[in-house]
């Protein structure tokens, strides 16, 4: 069972570290996502996987084999970009073929036709065939390109936010596909995005990556459930989580300037921390323990986000459908005991207990 | 204080309509957000009303009296770009200044309205700063501040969230709400994020190809999408929309699948439909729920993982696949076979020929 690997990869540019003692590694047939804000140095490191930037210490480990020695194209390694990259006078047909006829290949051309068409009934792009690119909508350029990736089979695909110039109706559709299609092609996938929604989406395991550090490393679930830094609890989830100052006080949970008060977890917590609430697990009910007052309604439909104010905290309530509540109303709501997250001074889960 | 009415208004560039004729009357104090895809003409009604674009025909009120000739800085109404314009060799201070300053407004009252807007805005701590140096969501909040201290009659905001990040959209998103919550003062705001109209927008007007789709609260254009642009549009993911067959009180799916019309509709479909048996069948994600015994099958395509929820891919047929909206409990890997079923009273219709939806009514 070979393995794509970084091991302790550091690089370095005159000005600023890029990547700092980063590992990570994932199997074959793996969707794996490299998730970050900008900077953080994704692209960075999906370049010295691709033997386009050279590491100053460290490993990369591709299919089993350290690569150092490497060229790019021995790498055998497939990009797909953000810009689709694609030869505008040259037909659909010709920029997939491409790959195939360099030097290198010299795929014969019977057997280019049959990878091509076989490529392009994949990505639903077999009628745009015969097309110039420059012709084609975004949607249908990312998927051209994505096409050119695939009919090399290469040992890897390298995806650098391959779907972020797309509208949003658009990238949701290719999202979907993109992610089929990995599963039935069982190709191995490194995808990196700074769109937390794509990143829980599409991934079998994630590595959070900030500051040119690997901050967690988790199939999405755990990325969500138990996030290890606050910087990972708020960067997954829409709307964002409540952090909230807290206090440990005879064997209960406060929360600071607030009646909030939840029975203290079987962990090792400090005298003050923060308490994470996903504001799914904030629910309004007329029993409810707890009472704010609504400052603020954002119906989206499907589910409406509720602004409660408690003194000084405002926290954020996720409901499904239509709210009742109007502004200035008093809610009650109970908070759910079992999804509570516990963050140090340093920022870092405490003593996380796992399932 | 202020009421703007389009009457008949559009916009052409040659023959070619930029905004077809438009009516739309925009309460005191109310929050209407201008929605659509990027070329649907929704920015140029914004600049017809701020009277930065001139009509072709039709009229635009102000209070009741006739601005459509006006120049821009006779309509006392306050534009707020996605690019946040502001002089960069000027402190914060200067820049929230200067309008008043242009007015000749005297010291102590400028200094007052600024103490006022930059406490509103939470950037009081800003004031000495130079615009240049601030973060995205700050150079906005110091944007709105410049508008807001004037006090206009109403402010015309045109995708001011567009250039920031997710994250900070989301908040600056509640802060402009809040913000109105608070002034009540009349806005338009353009954008073409459908999330970001559901959250603000007292009223949606929904724009495609130069035409109002619909115009209505965030519910309404959820709930009861005129037609199948706004279906789509409005949700993510949008709409389900699968086409079938009427016949015999029931809609038979390509695939095999065949979907009982509910009690509520069976008189009404055929009679609107006039005759032809082409219907939509539509429904939102959160509309179906997975069930052993449910009336609709297909298999997973692929399953998407949200954090609070899933949402399911399933394949009704080759052509044809609708998102399902789950929780997180239970896990469909890629190929199994799902039934589910749709809520009654949230199943859609629309005539294939018109792509406008059967009224859910009853006449």
């Amino acid at each position: 069972m070979s393995q794509f690997e970084l091991q302790h990869v550091t690089k370095r540019f005159p000005t600023v570290t890029a990547l700092d003692d980063v590992s990570f590694s994932f199997r074959h047939g793996e969707f794996f996502v490299l998730l970050g804000p900008t900077g953080a140095g994704k692209t960075t490191t999906l370049r010295v996987i691709a033997g386009l930037e050279h590491q100053d210490s460290g490993t990369v480990i591709l299919d089993g084999q350290r690569v150092e020695t490497h060229t790019p194209a021995e790498r055998d390694v497939a990009f797909v970009f953000q810009q689709y990259s694609l030869y505008p006078t040259m037909t659909v047909y010709d920029n997939l073929a491409f790959p195939l006829r360099s030097p290198l290949r010299k795929t014969p051309e019977p057997e280019i036709k049959v990878k091509v068409e076989e490529a392009a009934e994949k990505l639903r792009i077999t009628q745009l065939l015969k097309r110039k690119t420059a012709q084609l909508s975004g949607g249908e350029m990312q998927r051209v390109a994505i096409g050119r990736a695939i009919v090399r089979n290469p040992r890897l695909f390298l995806m650098d936010e391959p779907l972020s110039n797309l509208d949003a109706k658009l990238r949701e559709a290719l999202r979907v596909e993109l992610k089929h299609l990995q599963k039935t092609q069982g190709s191995t996938t490194l995808f990196v995005t700074h769109d937390q929604v794509e990143a829980l989406t599409m991934a079998d395991r994630i590595a959070v990556l900030n500051e040119g550090k690997i901050v967690q490393q988790g199939t999405p679930d755990e990325i969500y459930d138990l996030p290890a830094t606050t910087f990972v609890a708020q960067l997954v989830g829409s709307p964002k989580i409540n952090l909230l100052p807290a206090a440990r006080t005879d064997g209960a949970v406060h929360v600071k300037d607030s009646k909030i008060t939840v029975p203290a977890p079987r962990l090792a917590l400090p005298d003050s921390f923060l308490l994470g609430i996903r504001p799914e697990d904030i629910r309004p009910s007329p029993q409810g323990s707890f009472r704010a007052q609504v400052k603020l309604i954002e119906p989206l439909g499907v589910e409406t986000i509720l602004h409660l104010q408690d003194g000084e905290l405002t926290m954020l309530c996720l409901v499904p459908g239509m709210a009742p509540q109007k502004v200035g109303d008093t809610v009650t709501f109970d908070i759910v005991k079992e999804k509570l997250h516990f963050f140090g001074q340093d920022r870092a889960r405490i003593a996380a207990e796992r399932r | 204080m202020a009421t703007i009415e389009l009457k008949g208004v559009e916009k052409k560039f040659g023959d070619m309509f930029a905004v077809k004729p438009l009516d739309l009357t925009i309460k005191d104090g109310e929050f209407v957000v201008l929605l659509g895809p990027s070329g649907c003409g929704k920015t140029t009604t914004l600049r017809m009303i701020s009277g930065l674009e001139t009509v072709t025909a039709g009229k635009i009120l102000l209070n009741g009296k006739e601005v459509t000739w006006r120049h821009p800085s006779e309509r006392d109404m306050a534009f707020v770009f996605q690019f946040y314009a502001l002089y960069t060799h000027l402190s914060v201070r200067q820049n929230i200044a200067f309008p008043l300053q242009a007015q000749g407004v005297k010291k102590e009252e400028i200094d007052r309205r600024v103490k006022e807007v930059v406490d509103i805005l939470r950037i009081p701590h800003l004031l000495r700063a130079r615009p240049g140096k601030l973060a995205g969501g700050d150079q906005q909040r110091v944007a709105l501040a410049r508008a807001l201290v004037r006090k206009p009659a109403a402010f015309l905001m045109d995708e001011p969230l567009g250039a920031l990040d997710a994250e900070l959209r989301e908040s600056m998103r509640a802060e402009i709400k809040n913000l109105h919550v608070a002034q009540h003062a009349t806005t338009v705001y353009v954008t073409h994020d459908q999330v970001e109209a559901m959250a603000m927008g007292d009223r949606i007007v929904v724009m495609s190809r130069a035409e109002v789709q619909q115009v209505g609260t965030p519910i309404d254009v959820y709930y009861n999408p005129a037609n199948i642009f706004v279906a789509r549009f409005i949700g993510s993911p949008g709409m389900n929309l699968v086409k079938g067959q009427l016949a015999g009180g029931s809609v038979s799916l390509h695939g095999g699948n065949r979907y009982t019309v509910p009690p509520a509709w069976t008189d009404r479909l055929g009679a609107a439909l006039g005759g032809t048996t082409e219907v939509i069948l539509g429904f939102r994600p959160e509309a179906a729920q997975v069930s052993a015994q449910g009336a609709l099958a297909g298999e997973v395509y692929a399953t998407d993982m949200y954090g609070g929820h899933t949402v399911l891919h399933v394949n009704l047929n080759e052509d044809e696949i609708v998102h399902v909206r789950s929780d997180r409990q239970s896990s469909y890997p890629m190929g199994t076979k799902v039934r589910f079923d749709i809520d009654p009273a949230m199943v859609r219709f629309f005539d294939p020929r018109t792509e406008h939806a059967v009224s859910s009514e009853a006449t």
